[in-house]
């Protein structure tokens, strides 16, 4: 099937769009098993945007970081959160420290700083992807802005893979995606990290019987306790 | 202005006054076979209508000369707004007197009326009707803006005929930007109409109510022209975004014939219309009253991502 | 007697001072004083409404060099398009408040004497109009401070309440922060002129003045905050919301009308045509100040339940507004994009005047409302629709023009500053391009938060039923106030359905300031379709969507209206409860309150219910009393620490004060010793 540059570059542009509304969504959504679907859903429109870029750039290796972005990012880690907030009986709603407005406004401000940011790249590029890397920026500082404004452990943890699915993207529409070596370790090493991060959340669960990060402020020292 | 362009205008008006309420029933019709139950069928708000129009008028003693001007005003409005939208064909003598920003402004005389009128005879229910009204109404027009932003951006014009004629002649491009704008465009309508999240237009209960609190004393006449003006809005604003955004089927010559087969497929797109709106109802339900400034900041948002995207991926 | 229109201009100024010297001869006749002062104030009005009509039609600019004024420094007036324009502005709402004055300051209880407020008024517009005709800085200053000093006695005319001398001075030592800049910005503009050193201080030096960038920036921003000050843009806006209600009705309507508007002259004179040039951040201050202030002014208004503080918070949004069509100008003509900096100026002053007619309008009709009940506080209103129709009905238009609504002025300027926006994404800065659009629906909100303010101020002020507690005799105003109300009500609908006509006759400004015209593009097909940049672009008809209403209104009227024997009269359906009463309705605090909620975080507020319960059972309360304050936090934050800090200051200074002669003698002895030393 004979796709132009045209409908190409124009089908990108519209998966982008749509993993900024994830990214979104995920700033203003309130339950966790919201957040867990919208990331696996991000998940999934980056695979297919990886799939398309590799078809049409025709770089193999490509698809190979789809099926493990789809493999993992899709299935696994939400199966695996899915089980943590289960077994560990987390509250269902997020609270957040800033109101939902207020940052949806800075999301817009994201959007707008990284487009001014990426601006000499974009003149410089010649890739067919080179208009989402503002988009891809955008979306990795969301992420952070979602581990900052949260309350909860597991949504903090969610940014960060949130992060990294947007550098991933950056990646993709940067440069046609890393060296497959580099992705396959950036796997591997995100699947070790959520392993640990199941164990660390069982330890803090027991410890505190929450996983409130404002409770672990009390670890820090302070002479005017006790 | 040929002669043909006055009959088309003619007939597209009288078109908005008699099939507005059969649009409300088919509404109706489609969420009672959604919730399983029986519907009293299409034609059920021709027979309200007429029945209202036969009761008496009952007015309070206090009652100023705003209270019962407004059902004219109302309904004034909306036929004059039915004039200027292309529903049938570009081809109106008035669409040029006005763009989608004097349409806008046109309901929005409409809604100051009304909300007057609800405070007018000075009970409770009918100020808590128009402070709700206005409030909703002051954040759906920033939405409602960047929406029609976003479409004038992509088609260089503010003036409806003009944006069909654009979409006509361009290629078909799916753009993010009118997606978003698109999407948006659907939750201001259904705050803009009354329709749930936003208010629930079948409710009694009159602590729940946005727009029936407005007219709760009204009756006879006035409440037939008032209820036939909020179906004349949904229809309108349907084909408003129609035009907007899914013009194919609109006559672009001034001719006749062509008006057959722009009835038809207006006719479908309105029934897809009802399908979409239907299915967003049910699916959803009432929100809080503090709960819509968040829903029409998303939909602000998404206006806002559509306005963006078309210069940052175009 | 050659009929140019300096001339018609100058005599009228001289008409209104001579008003106010002969108006105490008659002190001893009250009705004779306020007739003969308000009628040759109403000519002088007319003559410069005629005069600056003239002087934009022919676009002929006159001087004339003035004998007054110190030797060798001569006051010098100029009458251009632009200085035409503004008197018309001036001219037209001084001549209905004259009117309406008539009536109105005769209402004012009979003890109090009026000489005080007669003179002044004439003073006031006097010197407005010589802000005006000014063309030196001299002559500027001169009649600035002559407005600022003759408003002050104004706001201080019912001075036995302690609020109405509090407000007078911040409004005095407010317009003098902002008096003290302009002058230091002309200063500098001044400095750089060349020719000898006493000619200096005229306009026309300045303009032909080679200004360095940096010098350039520091003059504009000193003579953007002193006209802000004036003009009442957040931050220093806090002046208006004390003394406009405090003063009389008809001489807020003029403070409100047209002496901000005299700051906004001040602006575009200053930075259209002495500093012509300049670089695009500039425009994007004036967009960003008038765009804050456009939004917090109209949220400000929300929060009240005083009728004339509510109408002096939306002057600041509808500055804003100007502001706003002002600021995109500069930023389109420093990105040399003539026709749409046309366009954003042509909106500009467009609003400009229909903010004075239907700002008058509302303040006349506050007047009038004041004036036959007692009363400014919405809270105890309601219900005066049956009493006073024509005051009802011409303020309705008022709010329909404020409120942006077609076929009236108000949307007319709003739709073209849409349109300016949406010209924006011609400019080449791709930052720009993204945020202004963010700025058309800061637009699109404040109109719709005006439009919720002003059914506020309808709705519980002339609808429903009386809320107060004691009620006075109500009955509608005399002619004059209802004829000066009147020919405000259809100045608004005429600017609203005829703008091209409008247009046309002003357009002159924007080919002189920025080198183009929208009147060619704007009226192309004819006199009655608004086209401003093309036709496929946009177009407005206001005059056949005014006659479109009229006509179907009319007809469903028409065809639909009630048969007169099925109407029935009946009480208010009370939902089954039979002891309501007037209390129970809406109030202004109350229709305000979402909107509170919603936007509440950006004031202080300090809500609070206390509920005294019955005796017998605690579920029933027998009292409830609310607590609600709101208050401006740019007080605390900006206003409080300036004050603070010039308290420290002078307290400092007055360690100097030691009480003894040695010390004062020391003083002189150092000083002596140091100009020994240093100019020897």
């Amino acid at each position: 099937m004979e796709i132009t540059l045209e409908t190409a570059s124009q089908v990108i542009d519209f998966l982008a769009a749509l993993v900024l509304i994830t990214s979104f969504a995920m700033l203003a959504q309130r339950r966790i098993y919201g957040l867990i679907h919208l990331f696996a859903w991000q998940g999934l429109f980056l695979a297919i945007n990886t799939a398309f870029v590799g078809y049409m750039a025709d770089k193999s290796h490509l698809f190979i970081s789809a099926g493990l972005t789809l493999g993992l990012k899709v299935f696994l880690l939400p199966y695996i959160f899915y089980i943590l907030v289960h077994r560990l009986n987390i509250r269902k709603e997020v609270e957040n420290m800033v109101n939902i407005p207020t940052l949806m406004f800075i999301g817009i401000a994201l959007v707008i700083l990284s487009y001014y940011v990426t601006a000499p790249v974009r003149e410089l590029s010649t890739l067919m992807t080179r208009s989402t890397l503002t988009f891809a920026l955008a979306t990795v500082m969301m992420g952070l802005l979602m581990m900052i404004t949260r309350r909860n452990a597991v949504t903090q943890v969610i940014g960060f893979l949130a992060m990294e699915n947007s550098l991933f993207f950056a990646a993709t529409s940067a440069t046609y995606g890393m060296p497959l070596v580099v992705e396959l370790g950036v796997a591997l090493d995100i699947l070790i990290a959520a392993f640990i991060f199941g164990i660390f959340f069982f330890h803090i669960n027991t410890t505190f019987d929450s996983l409130d990060v404002d409770r672990m402020a009390k670890l820090k020292e302070d002479e005017m306790d006790e | 202005m040929s002669m043909d362009s006055f009959i088309i205008e003619a007939l597209q008006v009288l078109l908005v006054i008699g099939l507005a309420p059969a649009f409300a029933g088919w509404v109706r019709t489609l969420k009672c076979w959604f919730q399983g139950r029986s519907t009293p069928g299409l034609f059920q708000p021709y027979r309200d209508l007429f029945k209202l129009f036969s009761k008496e008028v009952v007015l309070a003693y206090n009652a100023s000369w705003i209270f019962r001007f407004t059902p004219y005003l109302l309904f004034g409005t909306a036929v004059l707004a039915g004039g200027i939208i292309p529903i049938l064909s570009i081809d109106l003598p008035l669409a040029a007197t006005a763009d989608v920003i004097v349409l806008i402004s046109l309901f929005a005389i409409a809604r100051f009326f009304l909300a007057l009128s609800g405070m007018d005879i000075g009970t409770a229910f009918g100020g808590m009707g128009s402070s709700r009204e206005m409030m909703i109404a002051s954040l759906a027009e920033p939405a409602m803006l960047m929406a029609i932003f976003t479409v004038s951006l992509v088609n260089k014009s503010t003036s409806l005929a003009e944006i069909v004629q654009v979409i006509y002649s361009g290629q078909l491009i799916l753009r993010p930007s009118i997606t978003f704008a698109l999407i948006a465009f659907i939750l201001i309508i259904l705050a803009e109409t009354g329709r749930i999240p936003v208010d629930n237009p079948a409710t009694h209960l009159e602590l729940t109510m946005i727009h029936e609190a407005m007219i709760l004393e009204y009756s006879g006449r006035h409440l037939a022209l008032i209820e036939w003006t909020s179906m004349m809005k949904l229809y309108l604003f349907v084909c408003l975004c129609i035009a907007a955004f899914a013009p194919w089927g609109i006559a672009v010559k001034g001719s006749l014939a062509a008006l057959p087969a722009a009835f038809g497929f207006m006719v479908a797109k309105l029934g897809v219309a009802g399908l979409i709106i239907v299915l967003i109802e049910t699916g959803l339900a009432k929100m809080r009253l503090f709960r819509v400034p968040e829903y029409l900041g998303v939909a602000f948002l998404l206006a806002t991502l559509g306005m963006l995207s078309f210069f940052i991926l175009d | 007697m050659n009929y140019d229109p300096i001339t018609i201009a100058l005599s009228s100024v001289v008409l209104l001072l001579g008003t106010a010297l002969i108006a105490p001869l008659f002190r001893r006749s009250r009705n004779t004083l306020i007739n003969i002062s308000f009628i040759l104030a109403s000519i002088a009005s007319f003559c410069v409404v005629a005069a600056g009509y003239y002087a934009v039609e022919t676009a002929v600019v006159s001087t004339a060099t003035l004998p007054i004024g110190l030797p060798g420094l001569p006051f010098h007036i100029r009458l251009d398009a632009l200085a035409g324009f503004f008197l018309v502005v001036v001219g037209l709402l001084s001549f209905f408040v004259s009117i309406y004055s008539i009536g109105y300051v005769k209402g004012y209880a009979g003890h109090r004497s009026v000489t005080s407020l007669v003179v002044f008024y004439c003073l006031f517009i006097a010197g407005m109009l010589m802000v005006v005709l000014a063309d030196d800085a001299f002559c500027f200053l001169v009649a600035w401070e002559l407005m600022a000093a003759a408003s002050y006695f104004l706001v201080m005319f019912e001075n036995e309440r302690a609020e109405n001398r509090k407000a007078a001075l911040l409004y005095l030592v407010v317009a003098h922060v902002g008096a003290i800049a302009i002058l230091f910005a002309f200063g500098i503009l001044a400095g750089f002129s060349s020719g000898d050193v006493f000619s200096g201080y005229t306009f026309d030096a300045m303009r032909k003045a080679e200004i360095p960038v940096y010098w350039a920036t520091a003059a504009f921003f000193l003579s953007f905050l002193g006209f802000c000050a004036k003009a009442g843009v957040i931050p220093l806006h806090v002046w208006l919301p004390e003394a406009h209600p405090a003063a009389p009705s008809n001489v807020s309507a003029l403070m409100s009308g047209v002496m901000l508007k005299t700051a906004i002259y001040g602006i575009i004179r200053v930075t259209f045509d002495i500093i012509h040039v300049f670089p695009w951040w500039w425009g994007s201050i004036v967009l960003t100040l008038g765009l804050i202030s456009m939004v917090m002014g109209v949220l400000y208004a929300l929060m009240q339940h005083d009728l004339k503080k509510l109408l002096a918070y939306h002057s600041v949004e509808n500055i804003g507004i100007i502001l706003v069509g002002i600021g995109l100008s500069m930023i389109f003509i420093s990105f040399k994009l003539p026709l749409l900096a046309a366009l954003g100026l042509i909106a500009g002053l467009y609003h400009t005047i229909n903010h004075a007619v239907f700002k008058g309008l509302l303040f006349m009709g506050a007047g009038a409302v004041l004036h036959a009940t007692g009363e400014r506080n919405m809270e105890e209103m309601g219900g005066l629709i049956h009493k006073m129709p024509w005051t009802a009905a011409m303020f309705l238009v008022a709010c329909l023009s404020i409120s942006a609504l077609p076929p009236f002025n108000g949307f007319v300027s709003e739709w073209l500053t849409f349109q300016a926006f949406l010209l924006s994404p011609a400019l080449p800065n791709r930052i720009l391009i993204l945020l202004i659009p963010l700025g058309a629906a800061l637009l699109a909100l404040s109109g719709a938060l005006a439009a919720a303010c002003f059914v506020k101020a309808f709705g519980v002020t002339f609808l429903g039923h009386w809320r107060g507690h004691h009620r006075p005799h109500v009955h509608e105003v005399d002619w004059t106030m209802r004829a000066g109300m009147v020919m405000a009500g259809v100045t608004c609908l005429l600017l609203g359905i005829l703008p091209t006509i409008f247009i046309d006759w002003v357009d002159v400004i924007a080919e002189q300031f920025v080198g183009s015209t929208i009147s060619l593009s704007a009226s192309q097909y004819g006199w009655m379709w608004l086209t401003p940049v093309s036709y496929e672009r946009a177009s407005y008809s206001g005059i056949i969507v005014f006659i479109g209403i009229l006509v179907v209104v009319a007809a469903a009227y028409a065809l639909l209206h009630v048969k007169p024997g099925m109407i029935r009269r009946s009480h208010i359906w009370d939902c089954g409860f039979q002891k309501i009463n007037s209390r129970m309705q809406y109030n202004a605090t109350s229709f305000a309150q979402p909107i509170r909620r919603i936007f509440g975080f950006l004031f202080r507020i300090r809500e609070s219910v206390e509920q005294a319960p019955h005796a017998g059972h605690k579920a029933f309360p027998k009292k409830i009393t609310y607590y609600l304050s709101v208050k401006d936090r740019i007080w605390k934050w900006l206003y409080k620490p300036i004050v603070d800090s010039s308290f420290w200051l002078s307290r400092q200074a007055g360690r100097l004060q030691q009480g003894r002669i040695q010390t004062y003698l020391l003083y002189s002895f150092i000083t002596i010793l140091a100009l020994l030393v240093f100019l020897r």
